[in-house]
């Protein structure tokens, strides 16, 4: 019963939040507010798992590649495969969602506890509008520019990995990611990772904005923000891949 | 003028206001005093319409407030200002940029503009070289007078004042309620000020309303205060042995 409320609760906050903003310009400077925190200050993280991801990946293809009759450009496939369709989209989304999801929630819960989200309603602003949207807008926007920077680097840490290791050839590696290539997993990736995007932001401000009490309640808030948004990531990744792969 | 008619307000069952009737009137400081629990909280939610009453209604200079719907009162929202008691200060935003937050919202004034009244009205509530700290850097006097000039940027009909006193010494809390009470004059706004606060009470109280258990007990003005026999009044009124003693 209480999750059929949650959901109800979460449906309604939604249709608040999606309601076009008081004004244009205030939105676009929320905007580019939270392009830079939920996505620029989330490059670093995102370039040093990627390169050790991809470099771990292809070391253990190298290992585990014991036929000579598999050929040693499989290193680079399934290297790009494994960044490309997973790893990226969805390890690098659940990563957001502990990194982004919990700043979400925090600062909005904070807000909540602190009355200031009350001052912006009794101001006539819609709360929702103004602090969950351009959330939403900016980790649906910058979070494709993060994952496909994230597959680069990945490909880019496998290749330095076998060159460092000499695991394979630099000219098998390349010829492996240049192998049975189907563009349709980009856009399965980017598919995936907007709709990860859509649920760590709406479910971390929906956490953050339902917040009732104090300073322990914002922590359980956004523990919770991390947990919903990491299960609902690996429902829907599964629910996705059975629909657009299958 | 604000009209509260027979509202009544129950939390799981509890009721928490019953049956309140009162008018705060326009230009005048009305304050809203009681017990911790008494319902005072509640009943200046209803008025700026965070909380739907359950039964009466809150009428706005003769417009009705409590009926509309949330996109109606917004409307009416925008003619408010208030002043929550932790100040609700944006912690992002510097001292100038909240003071401007509500006239880059609901203005079409040019940067000058808007920069000449945020200065007008951080001088108005006496802060001056504050304009780039960020809340986190400034006292809780200053934080208050922060909330103040925000609440009267947009020059509104209603303020309204949240326990404006506490967490402050007597001598910052007096600083406070003087600026309340001659912003309301000189602005001619519809104040509310709830309040536990004995001194506000007694230096700017000029319409009081008591609240106990969640009932109108009792309405007078500063003077009345002192001299009723009204029991439930003198306990609260009287509480201390500095102020029996000096009864």
């Amino acid at each position: 019963m209480k999750i059929i409320q949650e959901i109800g609760a979460y449906v309604m906050l939604m249709f608040q939040a999606f309601k076009r903003p008081d004004k244009g310009r205030v939105f676009r400077r929320q905007l580019m507010m939270d392009f830079q925190s939920l996505g620029t200050d989330s490059i670093g993280i995102i370039a040093i798992l990627s390169l050790f991801f991809g470099a771990i990946i292809a070391i253990q293809m190298a290992y585990n590649i014991d036929s000579p009759f598999i050929p040693l450009k499989t290193i680079g496939f399934s290297t790009r495969q494994m960044m490309i369709v997973e790893f990226a989209p969805t390890i690098m989304s659940l990563i957001l969602a502990g990194k982004v999801g919990s700043s979400i929630a925090s600062e909005i819960g904070t807000m909540r506890v602190t009355e200031q989200i009350d001052a912006l309603k009794v101001m006539g602003i819609n709360p929702a509008n103004y602090l969950i949207l351009p959330k939403i807008t900016a980790s649906v926007l910058y979070n494709p520019v993060l994952i496909v920077f994230s597959i680069v680097l990945g490909i880019f840490g496998g290749w330095i990995a076998i060159m460092v290791t000499g695991l394979s050839s630099s000219v098998a590696y390349i010829e492996g990611l240049r192998s049975w290539y189907d563009p349709f997993t980009i856009t399965y990736a980017l598919i995936k990772t907007v709709v990860f995007a859509f649920i760590i932001a709406s479910v971390s401000g929906f956490k953050g904005y339902t917040v009732k009490g104090g300073s322990v309640e914002v922590g359980k808030a956004s523990t919770q923000a991390v947990v919903y948004s990491s299960i609902l990531i690996i429902i829907f990744d599964l629910i996705l891949t059975q629909m657009l792969l299958v | 003028m604000i009209e509260v008619k027979n509202i009544s307000k129950s939390f799981a069952g509890q009721k928490v206001l019953n049956d309140i009737s009162t008018v705060f009137d326009k230009g005048k400081t009305n304050l809203i005093i009681g017990q911790s629990g008494s319902g005072k909280t509640i009943l200046m939610k209803c008025c700026i319409g965070l909380v739907d009453v359950d039964e009466g209604k809150i009428d706005f200079d003769k417009r009705c407030f409590s009926d509309l719907s949330e996109k109606k009162k917004r409307v009416t929202q925008k003619e408010m200002g208030v002043l929550f008691q932790g100040g609700a200060l944006f912690d992002s935003f510097t001292v100038e940029d909240n003071v401007m937050f509500p006239l880059n919202m609901f203005t079409k004034m040019s940067q000058e503009e808007k920069n000449e009244r945020v200065n007008f009205v951080l001088n108005r509530v006496n802060l001056i070289n504050a304009n780039h700290k960020f809340p986190s850097e400034i006292s809780g006097g200053m934080t208050k007078r922060v909330a103040i000039a925000r609440a009267i940027a947009l020059n509104p009909k209603y303020l309204f004042c949240d326990e404006p006193n506490s967490g402050l010494d007597p001598k910052t809390a007096e600083v406070i309620d003087a600026l309340i009470s001659d912003l309301t004059e000189e602005f001619q706004m519809t104040t509310v000020v709830n309040t536990h606060d004995m001194n506000s009470v007694l230096q700017i109280g000029q319409k009081i309303a008591f609240l106990h258990k969640g009932d109108l007990w009792w309405e007078g003005d500063k003077e009345g205060i002192l001299t009723t026999d009204n029991k439930e009044l003198n306990d609260f009124v009287f509480s201390t042995e500095l102020t029996r003693r000096i009864k």
